[in-house]
């Protein structure tokens, strides 16, 4: 280095100051930056907890909406909510899942499931309305299942579906190639792989997956709306065996239903301030459930990993 | 290129495979040209050379190994016997190649199930359900492999738990629990600490009664110590193959000589 270019000790330290400067503010930058989500974020839960919270009596989880905001409650709502969940997960866990093994293990690599691999990624970004009217087209007119909890199960599972097969492939492509070729070196076939092996280790990721996925699902209203989901249900969908005549196993399926989102879309747009907090109520009791499976995604994923290690 | 120095013992062991004229592909490249070479019986049999000759892709043919991967071409023929099957006939399933022949990898690999699964897990996949059976031969494979005393108050753990060299042995014991015909070990101790590899490489040595022994290793103070055959492979070819004793004292090659003495690689 030419002898002009050598800094001297003052020059240096001098120097070294000024990029510490610089260092702090983006520092303090890009903490305002974080703070500017996060703080909104809990001011908006904090309303929300202090206008709902007062409203959270047993009676609000027991009762069907009512004209009367007093008396109106979220029963047909959460019990909708959790059957349409079923319905959903019972359709699109194991389709997710197996798709996903067929793309990872057993697909040849060609331009056709390039083309699949590229759609699944596009499909998780498609806008939700649209699942929706793809839904009312499909589900509720031409199979003819009507406005109904399987119809609004079925398109959230269509609508989760890429979320599961993407988790579920990072998963297996997790597990290390040296295991995997161990268990083909004992002479296993590709499904023994699949099912001793792959399966297994990859629950914890697919689980999470599949619960992300849920947390998603339990929070679209566009998609249930216009499947053609009622604001008002004082009813709830009928229990096996039960009424005169005893209804069938399965009718609970093909029964109308409401969901969270959607009740609480219905109080927000009602002129009486007193459904206002109806619906901060109904929205805190959402948070908590969407909050709660990610939670539990998380306390799974912990619980299920301890014991697999490579 | 010029053809392979084979020296063949004189009083000949009888054989177990043998490669003849093996070419083998990775999409377009050609990673092993023309190698043959026989494995006999009973013996421990040594892959040397620098890395990258080719000495894991020419092992990983005798279980069919890369038949997991699209784009691998096999050319050439790699005979197993008494029966002279040839285990490359796209005829012949790369499964039932693998039910006879058992390998250790280079990084201990077992499943995160429990160590008696581990050893099981070869039998469990040809159907076999009796549990005293299973006893019998997890017990006996474990014995196989040296590692019986330590860990048979403890068979229901995690086998992930284990040193890693208790691992490599329980992986040895996972390959002997189904009596393979050939066991294939590709640099079975680079991954563990000289005291373990000293008992890898003991294990080895009291294994050869029972199975024959194809073995890559990139340490030829190892090759030296436990193989009774080498074979020195550079770019791809079979540079030279004989007696280990032979080899080591006086290879006929210059190249083997120079890899040898450590002049190269």
């Amino acid at each position: 280095m030419a002898a002009g270019r050598t800094l001297g000790a003052q020059q240096m330290r001098a120097l070294i100051r000024k990029h510490k400067r610089l260092d702090a503010l983006f520092g303090l930058l890009g903490l305002l930056a974080l703070m500017v989500g996060v703080l909104t974020l809990a001011a908006l839960f904090a309303g929300m907890a202090i206008d709902g919270i007062p409203r959270l009596t047993g009676d609000f989880f027991t009762s069907f909406p009512s004209r009367r905001a007093g008396q109106a409650g979220i029963l047909s709502a959460w019990v909708g909510s959790i059957l349409v969940m079923l319905v959903t997960a019972f359709f699109a866990v194991p389709v997710g899942i197996y798709g996903a093994i067929y793309l990872e293990e057993y697909a040849r690599k060609n331009w056709f499931t390039d083309v699949i691999e590229i759609n699944i990624t596009n499909l998780a970004g498609v806008p939700s309305i649209v699942y929706g009217l793809l839904a009312l087209g499909l589900f509720v007119y031409t199979f003819g299942l009507g406005q109904s909890i399987l119809s609004a199960g079925l398109t959230l599972a269509l609508l989760i579906l890429p979320i599961v097969i993407v988790t579920t492939r990072e998963a297996l492509r997790a597990i290390p190639v040296h295991v995997r070729e161990g268990a083909y070196a004992c002479g296993a076939s590709q499904w023994q792989v699949v099912h001793d092996h792959l399966l297994p280790y990859g629950l914890p990721g697919i689980l999470t997956g599949v619960i992300i996925g849920m947390a998603r699902a339990i929070g679209e209203t566009a998609p249930i709306i216009t499947i053609g989901a009622l604001t008002f249900i004082a009813f709830l969908p009928p229990v096996p065996f039960s009424g005169e005549p005893p209804a069938g196993v399965l009718d609970w399926l093909f029964s109308p239903f409401t969901v969270m989102p959607i009740q609480i879309f219905n109080w927000t747009s009602r002129p009486d301030p007193a459904f206002h907090q109806n619906a901060a109520a109904a929205s805190f009791v959402l948070v908590f459930m969407t909050l709660g499976m990610n939670g539990l995604a998380i306390w799974l994923r912990y619980r299920l990993r301890k014991n697999i290690k490579w | 290129m010029s053809a392979p120095t084979i020296t063949l013992p004189a009083d000949s062991p009888p054989m177990k495979a043998e490669s003849k004229a093996l070419d083998f592909y990775y999409g377009n490249f050609k990673a092993l040209k023309r190698v043959s070479m026989p494995v006999y019986e009973h013996k421990v049999t040594a892959l040397i050379g620098p890395s990258g000759c080719g000495k894991s892709t020419f092992l990983r043919c005798f279980n069919r190994m890369h038949d997991l991967y699209p784009g691998n071409r096999y050319d050439g023929t790699i005979q197993l016997l008494p029966d002279a099957v040839n285990l490359l006939d796209p005829g012949v399933d790369p499964i039932e190649v693998r039910m006879r022949i058992s390998m250790v990898f280079q990084k201990p690999n077992p499943f995160p199930k429990s160590i008696y699964e581990n050893v099981a897990y070869g039998l469990r996949v040809r159907g076999e359900k009796s549990r005293t059976y299973l006893d019998d031969k997890v017990e006996a494979a474990l014995k196989g492999a040296a590692i019986w005393e330590e860990v048979k108050d403890r068979l229901d753990e995690v086998a992930t738990n284990l040193s890693g060299g208790q691992q490599q042995r329980l992986c040895i014991a996972r390959a002997l629990a189904t009596d393979p015909e050939m066991l294939l070990f590709d640099e079975p101790t680079s991954a563990l600490d000289p005291i373990a590899t000293g008992s890898i490489e003991e294990l080895i040595n009291e294994l050869k009664d029972k199975v024959s022994i194809l073995i890559v290793t990139h340490n030829m103070q190892q090759a030296a110590r436990v193989s009774d055959f080498v074979g020195y492979m550079y770019l791809g070819e079979m540079i030279e193959f004989g007696d280990t004793k032979e080899i080591f004292m006086k290879p006929k090659r210059r190249e083997t000589e120079d890899y040898i003495t450590g002049r190269f690689g």
